[in-house]
């Protein structure tokens, strides 16, 4: 009977053996597949389950918040401020994935990159058993005041508007047309979200796609910023030497003439061609500097590099490689007018703004002011760092005086940006996409002896050529902005900008 | 051989460090799920504390030979089992602990009134009308119940009760003293019928009652678990009785030839059937369990998300049938790999009692009692882990359920019971021997 019996034994031992051969087959081998599996919605819920962190404005406006529900999902997130502030907070929903500060701060915000300390009390303890605590909310830098002019200021046109302080790179706004509200996508009802978002990827335009930091448009006289820098920079006797009065330049090689804009003419010595941004001046100029100047220039101002940028995928803006322009020299003349194949997002263009603002330097740009923990205390601080040195400081001086000259001048193209009391300094740019049509820039800061804040704005595809030029269409919004910004007390008080983000949280907190 | 005060001492140390992992276990899965200590650890480890050292005293006096594994593994595993019936549901987890009591109460109730294991011997009948009778009790009009398609339940006013649970350890009674009597028979009763060897009809007739009572089982009570686990265990004894490998093939082919008839005209058994098949075609029906089940286990992992920390609401039956998803979601492999350990360890002990037994009946009872432990937990996980299809039996000592609790208690009583009573005739013999040692040096 033992031998039987000991047969039991090897029997169950059989037995339990399929069993953890089962469970290895399950938990190990098996485990990624049925976790990607449709129907396994446990594991998706789970991830939407928990609390997540708030995000806050610079000015204390809650922009995402999580709500308790009574539904599977436990929480609701939700968008107080609609589609204000889509294109920084992105949304965060259970079947679209998520984007925009949700996306990239996701690990604060879920708690799951809070830094592990060794508890030190009961209450610690407690924190490093559960994942209940440890969500953390972010506070950004930009301001819902300055959001809301953009958004007015562009009254309804496709656009976009970015803001920044060019002492710490901290965006203080970023608003495109057309844009979306988020809670469309974070709904519990499926069916409502894929048609929240169906409608979404239907509009033209492609509003998911943020183009303040996504999309890349032609600069146009814009990009004359940097063609300056490059003179006193590599060529500094090209800023004395007068260009002769021209309607249009013959360019070489070619029978091709470039023609100024609106049939104007125009000529003499760099600052005059800036003013009026003339364009056979700064073609000649362009032509005189060469391709590889003119390319290191837009290189060192972050040109085909892309912007550290605190969101997901933002783009690079594109200027030619030198070897584009072999053979082909009239595209030399375009590019240094920021044609041809130049193209530049709103982010990079208010960061050449902020390189002549902040005296050469680029900071890192940044939508992060401050982590504060569930008890609203302020874990860390975003502390701003340089990202380029894109020019000299005698350079900067240089063209800053130009840039006034574009809105003090009477004849400057920019004076539609001036505002009693405050030097402004700006260029236009008014790029032609094809026939008949233009993308209006304006880029400017003020400031102009003490910057406080850059503004690129872009409004692209424009039909008037008369009456829709960046300085006629983008300007005013630009002002606004900056008027509204100037006005606040903290922005005057504290040149680094970082002292006012953590005073603002402080109110967040109280 | 340890002498008597080691194996209690072994014993008590083995129970207070399973009183300490449950305590561990019930404060992380507390604070997993709400972030604090769970308001009742202190009375709960006081009380489980309590009912153990009550059964281990019971032992000291009663079976102080008995083996001393048993009883720590079955109050950890029933500590655990607590917890994590707790993070399921409060109600659940006061009844249950309310049960341990009675379960512990029972257990010691047998230490007393069974004083030799071969006294049971003596009334086989009762228990094979009483094993019989519970079994076929809910069926009965007025008192039967139908609870999730199969009828296994009585319910005596507000009390429910499984009666097949107490009726599977009468039974083991009842086949180890009429197997431990026959044995010789059975295994010699053959004819030659032509050129093949057949089984005299005469010594048939035991296993095709079985098979007619088992197949009722599944037939009226549409329970495919409890069947399986009676017909394996009476198969079981009877190959260990006679050591004749043709009963396993005979009854391994009677049982698939039946649950084959069966399930042609059981619409429960069907769908079960059906949902272990293919449960994906079923997924937000039949087999919604079992995948539900599956996600669970493969979103444990090899560590487990913790104790207390799964979503686990979205498994149907998570405090009974499917109780060892949810522990292997919040415990991991390594952690579900050490329970099943647990088990085995256990029928390893109550086998090694079967082989240190020196009578037949005995042998028998003992290797009863454990592959019933055996089998119930495998046919359980190998449903939740869908190797078999899923039938609604408890997992041993772990799953809520106040039945199941209570036969368990007396199943591991009748072991110990065993165990010392092994152990006590090996000493008795062994001490002549040794004078017998001694006088030769002489």
């Amino acid at each position: 009977m033992n031998r039987q019996i000991r047969g039991l034994g090897l029997g169950i031992s059989i037995l339990f053996i399929a069993l953890f051969v089962q469970l290895n087959y399950l938990q190990v081998v098996h485990k990624t597949k049925l976790a990607s599996n449709p129907l396994n919605r446990a594991t998706v819920i789970n991830s939407y389950t928990l609390p997540r962190g708030n995000i806050i404005s610079a000015d204390g406006v809650t922009l995402a918040t999580s709500v308790p529900t009574k539904d599977q999902f436990k929480y609701l997130r939700e968008y107080p401020t609609g589609s204000l502030f889509e294109e920084v907070t992105g949304y965060y929903s259970y079947i679209y994935g998520s984007d925009g500060a949700e996306a990239y701060y996701n690990g604060v915000l879920s708690g799951k990159s809070s830094t592990f300390k060794l508890p030190t009390s009961l209450s610690g303890l407690k924190n490093l058993l559960t994942n209940t605590n440890n969500t953390q909310s972010i506070t950004l830098t930009v301001l819902d005041k300055l959001q809301k002019a953009a958004q007015a200021g562009l009254a309804g046109r496709d656009g976009s508007v970015v803001a920044l302080n060019p002492k710490t790179g901290a965006i203080l706004a970023m608003y495109s047309n057309p844009t979306f509200d988020p809670n469309g996508l974070v709904s519990h009802n499926p069916t409502a979200v894929q048609a929240a978002y169906k409608a979404i990827t239907a509009t033209p335009g492609g509003p998911l796609a943020s183009p303040a930091y996504r999309q890349i448009f032609f600069p146009g006289s814009s990009f004359k910023i940097v063609t300056a820098s490059a003179v006193y920079d590599h060529d500094p006797t090209l800023a004395s030497t007068p260009q002769p009065v021209l309607t249009y330049l013959k360019l070489p090689d070619t029978t091709t003439q470039l023609h100024n804009f609106a049939g104007s003419s125009c000529g003499g010595q760099i600052l005059a061609l800036f003013t009026v941004s003339c364009d056979t001046g700064f073609a000649k100029i362009g032509l005189d500097l060469g391709a590889q100047n003119l390319y290191d220039e837009a290189y060192a101002f972050g040109f085909d590099q892309t912007p550290p940028i605190d969101l997901p995928f933002p783009v690079k803006s594109n200027f030619p490689t030198v070897s584009s322009f072999a053979g082909n020299l009239p595209t030399v003349a375009y590019s240094a007018i920021g044609q041809e194949n130049v193209e530049a997002s709103p982010l990079e263009m208010a960061l050449v703004g902020a390189a002549i603002a902040n005296g050469g330097k680029i900071m890192k740009p940044h939508i992060l002011g401050s982590i504060t923990d569930s008890q609203n205390k302020v874990v860390s601080t975003y502390k701003p760092a340089v990202w380029l040195q894109a020019t000299s400081a005698s350079t900067a001086s240089k063209v800053t005086t130009l840039m006034e000259s574009v809105v003090s001048s009477p004849d400057g193209t920019g004076v539609a940006a001036r505002i009693p009391g405050i030097q402004v300094a700006a260029k236009t740019g008014t790029a032609q996409t094809g026939t008949h049509h233009t993308d209006d820039w304006f880029v400017a800061f003020a400031p102009a002896n003490n910057p406080q804040i850059v503004v690129s704005v872009v409004i692209p595809n424009q039909g008037d050529l008369v009456s829709d030029q960046g300085g006629t269409l983008a300007a005013p919004i630009a002002k606004t902005l900056i008027e509204d910004y100037l006005s606040t007390g903290a922005a005057e008080g504290s040149p680094g900008g970082s002292t006012s983000t953590s005073s603002t949280t402080n109110q967040a907190a109280g | 051989m340890i002498p008597l005060p080691a194996r209690r001492r072994t014993e008590l140390g083995l129970i207070i460090l399973a009183v300490i992992l449950t305590g561990g276990l019930y404060a992380l899965a507390g604070f997993g799920k709400a972030g604090s200590l769970p308001a009742n650890i202190g009375p709960f480890l006081g009380t489980l504390f309590a009912l153990l050292i009550a059964a281990h005293i019971a032992l000291r006096r009663l079976a102080p030979l008995a083996d001393p594994i048993l009883l720590p593994v079955a109050g950890l595993l029933n500590g655990i089992g607590y917890v994590f019936i707790a993070r399921l549901s409060a109600h659940e987890a006061r009844l249950q602990a309310i049960w341990t009591a009675v379960g512990i109460a029972a257990f010691v109730a047998t230490l007393l009134i069974v004083r030799r294991a071969r006294d049971l011997e003596r009334y086989r009948y009762m228990f094979a009308a009483g094993g019989i009778g519970m079994l076929l009790l809910p069926l009965v009009p007025g008192i039967g119940e139908d609870i999730n398609g199969a009828r296994l339940w009585i319910h005596v006013g507000t009390l429910n009760f499984q009666p097949g649970e107490i009726a599977k350890l009468a039974l083991a009674v009842f086949f180890a003293s009429v197997l431990a009597e026959r044995s010789d028979l059975l295994s010699q009763g053959t004819k030659r019928v032509g050129r093949f060897l057949v089984l005299d009809p005469r010594y048939l007739a035991p296993i095709v009652t079985a098979w007619a009572l088992s197949l009722v089982i599944f037939l009226a009570e549409n329970d495919l678990g409890s069947s399986f686990l009676f017909f394996a265990l009476f198969i079981g004894m009877l190959w260990v009785a006679t050591g004749r490998a043709l009963y396993l093939g005979v009854g391994a082919a009677l049982f698939g030839g039946g649950a084959v008839l069966a399930l042609k005209a059981i619409g429960h058994a069907q769908t079960r059937v059906q949902a272990w098949l293919d449960p994906w075609v079923h997924a937000e029906t039949t087999g919604y369990q079992i995948i539900q089940g599956w996600f669970a286990i493969a979103n444990g992992g090899l560590f487990g998300l913790g104790p207390g920390q799964s979503g686990a609401a979205s498994i149907p039956e998570a405090s009974t049938d499917m109780i060892f998803a949810v522990m292997a979601e919040e415990l991991g492999l390594l952690g579900v790999s050490a329970i099943l350990i647990g088990f085995l360890l256990m029928v390893g002990s109550g086998l090694r009692i079967a082989v240190r037994c020196e009578r037949p009946f005995e042998k028998l009872l003992a290797a009863g009692l454990s592959l019933i432990l055996g089998v119930q937990t495998f046919v359980i996980v190998a449903g939740v882990t869908r190797l078999i299809p899923l039938t609604g039996i408890t997992l041993p000592f772990v799953s809520y359920g106040g039945s199941s609790l209570l036969a368990n208690y007396i199943l591991l009583a009748l072991l110990l019971r065993l165990s010392h009573g092994a152990e006590s005739e090996a000493v008795t013999i062994a001490v002549p021997q040794e004078h017998l040692v001694v006088g030769r040096a002489e």
